[in-house]
């Protein structure tokens, strides 16, 4: 980056005045400056990287599964491999890419400059935050290199604790240590918001992506504890052959599960409810209009938290579980539903005389809305019981939460990184190249996943190295709908980093959108805010005159 | 949630203060963002605990029988003992707290080492007894011996209790290490009545580390004590 | 299954048409929801696109009752569906009183099966169809789950305790069984067939099968070799015995020492054997001796079956059992000659503890 500066403030940078604003990017160089930084700036490019690594990495695995599955017979890999294949997909993608992806990224980059903060409330513990994440993922490769683990990212016992002779320990003690990172990141959160907003910035005044992020860190500070400590007995059920989860000692394998899915269920809200937060962000940026129901949308995120924690038992319909537990189990994920639904129909309501513009951004949201939907449904199928039944462990389940996790969360990750990329960046990105990808991963997924609904309902099985040859059309479709995913997943991955050094220089606001992060400098200085602001009116106030003002100079404006 | 509240004179000068940090406005924005984050790190504690709770009571109501037989090998005058001890720091910890808002400089100090110290016992005392379970066979592990029927219960049981009681050793090692971390500033009269929050978020995991010990000592130790 | 693309499983048993009608309807409601946000995305999205470049949305006008009507109807279908779902399972769950019973163990990675007559068989199961049956599975290592998509039936077996599943064939033909719960190494590999046969049929290849004893029998052999009746005895001699009497417990109600009730199931009984200190019978001396590592999951199974049918022997009430065991063992064994009567005997006295 060129860096001399001589010219007044008021020129917009570009490479032609060759000039730079003092920014959290140019503020120091070197490896240093950033391995050391407290700057939740910083932090959150930190994460960027480490992140998309485990992205790239779990993709590559997907990659591999969905190769083996194009026939019938196991003929790529061995099936201990391919266990192994599944098994370190699932660990990597969830733990690694899903759960810190929007909050670890997006959350530490936005979170301060939304609520109007010089930064967050712990720096010392967001940095720690980061480099616990990386020991963690240390652990994790170390047992991929070394051979894996193939009990599935669930680690039911007593598979995982007596009979798989793979790396569980290192592997469970990778994704333990990795909990404290997402702990780290969810307390400095709550404690951020409560504590160090800006003047005038009134709870109803906080934009959807706090409540949002509010809410999972709630989930995070309550359920994460949870699965440490089962992960921790696995290990020493492993280590000195105790047998708290092993029937032939008396203990009990269910309860493994029961432990197990208190904190993974909620998991799975920690990786939507940041998603839903970035969407009604996106929607109200190109429709230019105050999100529908503002209130309803909030409060459904806090009972989406809530009831999270009540629906674990619907992973165990079948694992002998009482009826009378399943029936209360069944009916309150139904529940669930309710305020997601609230949610999809009013970030639709607020397309409602909108002004909307079809930005790279918005195309991915638009995306998020449609196969959150599926998702949603599904999720509400598969909770009726006698609907379970038969599509238990069974394809269905594997595309439903593909809807929800790949349709869901990464779509709105993909859309939130392209909306806040000038802000992050000060750069723009090729508008046709990004759009472009933006359809192949909405094709692609779609391709890849609606025949994997089908196939659940034949009766395929999940983790199936080989299958019966009348489920072979299916999965020929699915991983053709993969290697389009995949090129959606790369192409951002080149022309991000492309716009960087090439990108053209975005000014503040290119989007002319309205929110405090947007009222300072793109990339922001070190401490965010020259002066800090003082709110005075309600989030996304959109009017024709501050639109206009505020939107970047005509040349780097985009829509 | 435990908050003093400040002089204004005191607000005032804290702008200024040595210990302020860069993202605060205020000394007192400051304290209370610790003080919350203390107090969610304590909740995470609670949920990490709760894990082995719940495992315990379900595992105590399923085998009711053998659990009682398996806690009679637990010796009563010691688990009391160490309550006594441990609520006794906690005690000393916050007199420590109670001499800084005093500006009491070598009170500090004396309390944190009392504190310190009494941790300690605490540990020796734990040390006896699992030395006692390690003599009588009763560590769970190819030497497991236990008289009475379903033996694998009682290995149960005893897996438990090691990992509870262990645990809660580990936090008690690292609640020491935090507090010798304290005796240097607080030597150099780096806390008074302005400013002493390392110290009351140190005071609170204290508490809390006492307190889980206050729920295991009657789980383990007492429950179906009346019946030996 | 002869096309190369299938979109719909077979449907081949009592329970399956009543999933799918539930499956289709919720698929229904699904696709409807689907299109209804989709089609007014698109919908937006060409009326309200941006036409001028400082153009803002107009100011948002939220009426209260549209979020209400929103929150609600989708309650509203959520509890249709919750309860129309919950019956369905009810049904698939609890195992009609005709139902015979098989027993099977997962293992990894296959599974073993055992007919009420004895005959065993290894990834495939022979049924008659139109004939409840009622499938105890155990397992002998890991979590596996039983499933048959044709029929729409999927339990888990747990190690360490017994559950069940049920299902009645409707047309004859081989179908798909999945283990659908991971379960190592090769866990697609745990796979086999149902085979759904016309009663006539299924008898002939009973018939035809390498005649062994039946389940009932070799627990009632094993019930002496382990010395059981020693302490358990049978007839009028159990009045003077030293544990319980057996006839007539299953599917009662037993009181225990501590004072707690239950209803004698197979989970009781098994822990009973294993583990006979864990629920002690009111009134005895806790002086049995553990099973536990002297039997195998399949003896134990057979042991049960023998004290299961014990029950329709001289129940409590009635306290004429005198000879009812020695006439049970010798019913059982001989249905190995004759396999006819095999559907009477020991499953038909069943009564589902519920």
């Amino acid at each position: 980056m060129d860096t001399t500066a001589t010219v007044s403030d008021t020129t917009l940078a570009s490479p032609e005045t060759g000039y730079e604003r003092p920014n959290y990017l140019n503020a120091a160089y070197g490896m240093r400056s950033w391995l050391l930084t407290r700057d939740h700036k910083r932090i959150a490019i930190l994460y960027l990287i480490s992140v998309s690594v485990f992205f790239a990495l779990g993709s590559l695995f997907a990659l591999l599964i969905r190769l083996e599955l194009l026939t019938p017979e196991g003929d790529m890999v061995q099936p201990d491999t391919y266990n192994r294949l599944f098994t370190m997909h699932g660990v990597v993608m969830v733990f690694f890419f899903l759960i810190p992806a929007i909050p670890a990224v997006l959350g530490n980059f936005l979170v301060p400059l939304m609520i109007g903060a010089k930064d967050l409330a712990f720096p010392k513990l967001n940095l720690a935050s980061w480099y616990v994440y990386n020991l963690g993922g240390i652990f994790t490769l170390w047992s991929i290199v070394h051979g894996g683990v193939d009990t599935g990212w669930t680690f039911y016992a007593p598979l995982s604790t007596q009979y798989s002779n793979t790396y569980v320990i290192s592997a469970a003690l990778g994704v333990f240590i990795n909990g404290f990172s997402t702990i780290f990141t969810g307390m400095n959160f709550i404690v951020t918001i409560h504590r160090m907003r800006a003047p005038g910035m009134t709870w109803f005044r906080l934009p959807l992506f706090i409540w949002s992020h509010y809410a999972t860190s709630l989930i995070i500070v309550l359920g994460t504890p949870v699965i440490a400590i089962t992960l921790l007995l696995v290990a020493a059920e492993r280590l000195l052959h105790l047998g708290i989860f092993d029937p032939r000692l008396g203990g009990d394998p269910i309860l493994f599960q029961h432990l197990f899915w208190f904190y993974s269920h909620p998991a799975v809200y920690i990786m939507i409810l940041p998603a839903m937060g970035v969407i009604s962000e996106l929607v109200a940026a190109f429709a230019r209009k105050r999100v529908f129901g503002y209130r309803f949308v909030a409060f459904a995120s806090i009972a989406i938290a809530v009831l999270g924690f009540l629906v674990w038992g619907h992973h165990m319909f079948l694992a002998g579980q009482s009826i009378y537990l399943s029936t209360i189990f069944s009916i309150l994920s139904m529940l669930v539903a309710v305020p997601s639904a609230i949610k999809v129909f009013n970030w639709t309501a607020t397309l409602y005389e909108g002004s909307i513009s079809y930005q790279t951004p918005m195309l991915y949201a638009l995306g998020f809305i449609g196969l959150f939907t599926i998702g949603g449904l599904t999720g509400t199928m598969i909770a009726t019981l006698g609907i379970d039944v038969h599509v238990h462990d069974t394809y269905f389940i594997v595309a439903h939460f593909h809807y929800i996790m790949v349709g869901g969360t990464i779509m709105a990750y993909m859309g939130g990184l392209h909306y806040w990329w000038p802000k992050i960046s000060g750069r723009l990105y090729p508008a046709f190249l990004s759009r472009l990808s933006a359809l192949l991963v909405f094709v692609g997924f779609n391709l890849t996943f609606l025949p994997q609904f089908v196939l659940g309902y034949l009766g395929m099985p999940r983790r199936y190295w080989s299958y019966p040859p009348e489920f072979q059309v299916l999965n020929v479709l699915s991983t053709a709908g993969a290697s389009i995913l995949g090129v959606g997943y790369v192409l951002p991955l080149f022309y991000f980093i492309w716009s960087m050094r090439y990108g053209k220089r975005s000014g503040d606001n290119p989007w002319g959108a309205i929110g405090l992060e947007w009222d300072t400098p793109s990339p922001p200085p070190t401490d965010n805010f020259h002066t800090i602001p003082v709110v005075t009116r309600p989030p996304y106030a959109y009017n024709e005159q501050e639109v206009h003002d505020r939107t970047s100079h005509p040349e780097a404006r985009v829509g | 949630m435990a908050s003093t509240t400040m002089e204004p004179e005191a607000d005032a000068a804290a702008h200024h203060h040595p210990a302020l940090q860069h993202q605060f406005d205020s000394l007192e924005q400051q304290k209370e963002s610790s003080t919350l984050g203390m107090w969610l790190f304590l909740v995470t504690e609670i949920m990490f605990f709760g894990g082995l709770f719940t495992a315990y009571v379900v595992y105590r109501r399923t085998f009711q029988g053998v659990f009682a037989a398996a806690s009679h090998h637990l010796d009563v005058t010691l688990g009391a003992i160490n309550t006594a001890v441990l609520i006794f720091s906690s005690l000393t910890v916050a007199l420590a707290i109670w001499s800084a808002q005093m500006n009491r400089r070598k009170g500090i100090v004396f309390f944190l080492v009392l504190t310190i110290l009494l941790g300690g016992v605490f540990l020796g005392i734990k040390t006896v007894e699992y030395s006692h379970k390690f003599h009588d066979n009763l560590v769970p592990g190819p030497n497991f011996h236990f008289d009475g029927p379903s033996p694998e219960k009682a290995e149960i049981f005893f897996s438990l209790y090691f990992i509870m009681t262990g645990l809660h050793a580990l936090h008690m090692i690292i609640g020491m290490g935090v507090l010798a971390a304290l005796i240097r500033p607080a030597w150099k009269g780096r806390y008074d009545a302005s400013y002493y929050n390392p110290l009351e978020c140190t005071g609170l995991y204290w508490h809390f580390v006492d307190i889980v010990w206050i729920f295991l000592f009657p789980l383990l130790y007492l429950l179906g004590a009346h019946a030996r | 299954m002869e096309t190369n693309l299938p979109l719909f499983p077979e449907s081949a048993s009592s329970v399956a048409p009543q999933i799918d009608a539930l499956f289709v309807v919720w698929s229904v409601i699904s696709v409807f929801f689907t299109l209804l946000i989709a089609g007014l995305i698109i919908y937006f999205m060409a009326r309200y696109r941006r036409r001028a470049a400082d153009e803002v949305g107009l100011p948002e006008r939220a009426p209260f009752w549209l979020e209400i009507a929103w929150s609600a109807i989708p309650l509203a279908i959520m509890l249709a569906m919750f309860a129309w779902g919950t019956q369905v399972f009810v049904n698939v769950y609890r195992p009609p009183a005709d139902a015979i019973q098989y027993s099977s163990i997962g293992k990894q990675w296959m599974w073993k099966f055992q007919h009420p007559t004895g005959q065993r068989e290894i990834n495939t199961l022979h049924i008659p169809v139109g004939q409840p049956i009622k499938l105890l599975l155990q397992s002998e290592d890991v979590i596996h789950s039983f499933f048959v998509p044709a029929f729409r039936v999927k339990q888990d077996a747990v190690p360490g305790r017994y559950t069940a599943v049920w299902f009645e064939a409707t047309k004859p033909g081989v179908y798909h069984m999945f283990c659908a719960e991971y379960c190592g190494g090769e866990h697609s590999k745990m796979i086999g067939s149902v085979v759904a046969m016309e009663p006539r049929q299924y008898e002939e290849w009973l018939a035809g099968g390498p005649a062994g004893r039946s389940v009932t029998a070799s627990g009632a052999d094993l019930f002496q070799q382990l010395a059981c009746h020693t302490c358990h005895r049978t007839g009028t001699a159990g009045m003077a015995a030293r544990a319980p009497r057996l006839e007539g417990l299953f599917g009662h109600q037993v009181r225990l020492e501590d004072g707690g009730t239950l209803v004698a199931d197979e989970n009781y009984l098994r822990e009973s054997i294993l583990n006979p200190m864990a629920k002690v019978t009111a009134g005895w001396q806790p002086i049995m001796p553990t099973y536990q590592g002297q039997v195998t999951e399949e003896q134990l199974t057979q042991l049960i079956s023998y004290i299961r049918s014990l029950a329709g022997e001289g129940g409590i009430e009635s306290g004429s059992g005198a000879g009812g065991g020695p006439n049970e063992v010798g019913a059982a064994g001989g249905q190995v000659d004759s396999p006819e009567p095999q559907t009477a005997g020991p499953a038909r006295s069943e009564t589902d503890p519920q």
